[in-house]
């Protein structure tokens, strides 16, 4: 079944560029789930989509192609995310409005250069959506490299990471850099983002960082179980949506998002039949 | 007398128009267990976070073993309880041993595995609070004391030499808090931590605190806290800066 992806060098590279995304996704994930920053995510894929319709112009009118959609959205996302640190810092009391401003003003600059750029096509479409043939051998380089850069950076910096997100105050005072740390995160979460968007596109980006998260808390008991198993859950998902889609002709974010729904729906049915079954255990030792 | 761990002196602070602290001056001997006490909004936490570097000094000088706030490097020597850390908890997937080993991360070693004598320090700690057997638990399956526990062992697992706990006992049910309370005097005496006590209830802790601090904006009291408890109500009601209830405690 396979086959068919490994025939064609771009579905070759998509294939691999899904199995460092489901990994990579959920690894920052993890981290974004418990610091409960999931909008973020969110802020920053719609800020990369503006980045990608800013490429597709320049490229579409004035024939500009060093402007590559992927690249421009790359810029957009680290610019997207220098914004919100910036923000935080100004909205010290309230910090959660950056995220609504970046994301409204992201849709807002795509809609601009999606008109500019002669409307809706079927680029656009990917974008959104994700899509399993878009995947060049140098645009996969970028991606093993952004991939690279995110496991050292959370391999090196786990144990300060871990403290700031659990609670900062105390990181602080065991001397964390709470300020570095948070740059560096952010903008390690706009790479990921998108990296991620090539294959499950904009509108589901943050699923994928945040639905194997849901999924692994639930059965782990420890963080780096819950890593773990994210990762697990991750890669499932995005093995089995590429795959399906590919067959079914149904872009790829689609069905990578709903075998991570029912991934989590499953773990919850198994946890409560598991939670049921022991219940009645105790009831048959009380008899 | 050896020189006093932490020195107040003319602290000044304020929030946009508001003066939260005014004309702060105190000491902090080593081996002593202050109580730090006042009610709700009196800057109690701004106070403990200028000490702890976390929120800039404004006006005034705050030392800290002899050097300037500004420029202490901490290297483990003072630890903190924060009054936050007890809602982080709720539903963070991780283990009672994840947490203490937070602890930990001072050490020079923080960008390498786990190692030995890291995870010592961590079952020492959590053999210091009764909490041993449950390191391998997930810390939201824990009651609210046993959490609290938890932290205290986080705080002290690399030894300091000064603990600061922020109103620990919110979320402890009234039964446990004797217990911690008595916790607290042990990590005193027998391990020789000088502890700063915040809460907002003054009843119970005066009978553990060797030096009270009264606080609501500026320090209303500083002494010993029988000569405290020996004044009339009303007094003390003044001195605290709320009406005190002194039958019952039951929070
Ligand atoms: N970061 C802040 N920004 C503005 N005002 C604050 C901030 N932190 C505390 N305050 C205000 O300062 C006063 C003292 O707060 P705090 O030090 O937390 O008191 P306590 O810990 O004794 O309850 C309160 O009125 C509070 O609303
Ligand atoms: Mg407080």
């Amino acid at each position: 079944m396979l086959d068919a992806f490994f025939q064609y060098e771009l579905l070759r590279n998509t294939f691999y560029t899904g199995l460092l995304v489901g990994l990579i996704a959920p690894l920052l994930g993890a981290f974004i789930v418990v610091r409960r920053q999931s909008m973020i995510a969110d802020g920053l894929s719609h800020v990369t989509l503006a980045g990608l319709a800013f490429g597709l112009f320049m490229q579409k009118k004035y024939t500009l192609l060093m402007f590559a959609p992927f690249h421009t959205g790359i810029l957009f996302s680290i610019i997207g995310a220098l914004i919100i640190e910036n923000l935080r810092d100004v909205y010290k009391a309230f910090q959660e409005i950056a995220i609504p401003i970046i994301l409204s003003v992201g849709v807002g600059l795509s809609i601009v250069f999606i008109a500019l750029a002669d409307g809706i096509n079927t680029d656009i479409y990917t974008y959104l959506f994700g899509s399993i043939a878009a995947i060049s051998s140098s645009d996969l380089r970028l991606i093993i490299f952004i991939s690279l850069l995110v496991i050292i950076f959370i391999f090196v910096c786990y144990k300060d990471l871990f403290a700031l997100s659990f609670d900062s105050e105390f990181a602080i005072v065991s001397g964390v850099k709470s300020k570095t740390l948070n740059f560096v995160f952010i903008l390690m979460t706009a790479l990921v983002i998108s990296a991620s968007i090539r294959i499950v596109g904009v509108l589901l980006v943050s699923a994928l960082m945040t639905l194997p998260v849901a999924t692994g808390m639930r059965i782990a008991k420890s963080f780096k179980q819950t890593i773990f198993y994210s990762i697990i859950y991750g890669e499932i998902a995005v093995i089995v949506g590429l795959i399906t889609g590919y067959y079914f002709e149904i872009p790829p974010g689609g069905t990578i998002v709903i075998t991570s729904a029912l991934l989590l729906g499953l773990t919850l049915l198994f946890n409560k039949l598991k939670a049921v079954r022991s219940l009645k255990k105790d009831d048959g030792y009380a008899a | 007398m050896s020189d006093p761990i932490v020195t107040v002196q003319n602290v000044y602070h304020r929030y946009d128009q508001q003066t939260v602290l005014e004309n702060i001056n105190f000491n902090i001997e080593e081996g002593a267990f202050v109580g730090l006490v006042g009610p709700n909004g009196s800057g109690k936490t701004t106070l403990i976070k200028l000490m702890l570097g976390i929120e800039k000094l404004q006006r005034g000088n705050i030392t800290a073993f002899g050097q300037p706030i500004q420029k202490f490097k901490n290297k483990g020597r003072i630890s903190y309880v924060s009054q936050k850390a007890n809602s982080f908890s709720r539903g963070f997937p991780a283990t009672v041993k994840e947490v203490v080993s937070m602890g930990v991360i001072h050490n020079q070693r923080r960008f390498l595995p786990d190692q030995k004598k890291d995870q010592g320090l961590v079952k020492s700690a959590l053999q210091k609070v009764n909490m041993e057997e449950y390191i391998n638990r997930n810390i939201g399956d824990l009651s609210g004391g046993q959490q609290q526990r938890v932290f205290i062992a986080r705080a002290i697992a690399n030894n300091p030499k000064l603990l600061i706990l922020d109103e620990p006992t919110v979320g402890v049910d009234s039964q446990n808090v004797e217990q911690f309370y008595d916790l607290l005097s042990k990590l005193n005496q027998e391990l020789g931590i000088t502890l700063v006590l915040v809460s907002h209830d003054i009843g119970a802790i005066t009978t553990y605190v060797t030096d009270l601090l009264c606080l609501n904006r500026s320090i209303h009291y500083h002494g010993n806290p029988n000569e405290f408890e020996s004044l009339t109500d009303e007094q003390r009601s003044i001195l605290y800066g709320h009406q005190i209830n002194t039958i019952t405690h039951n929070h």
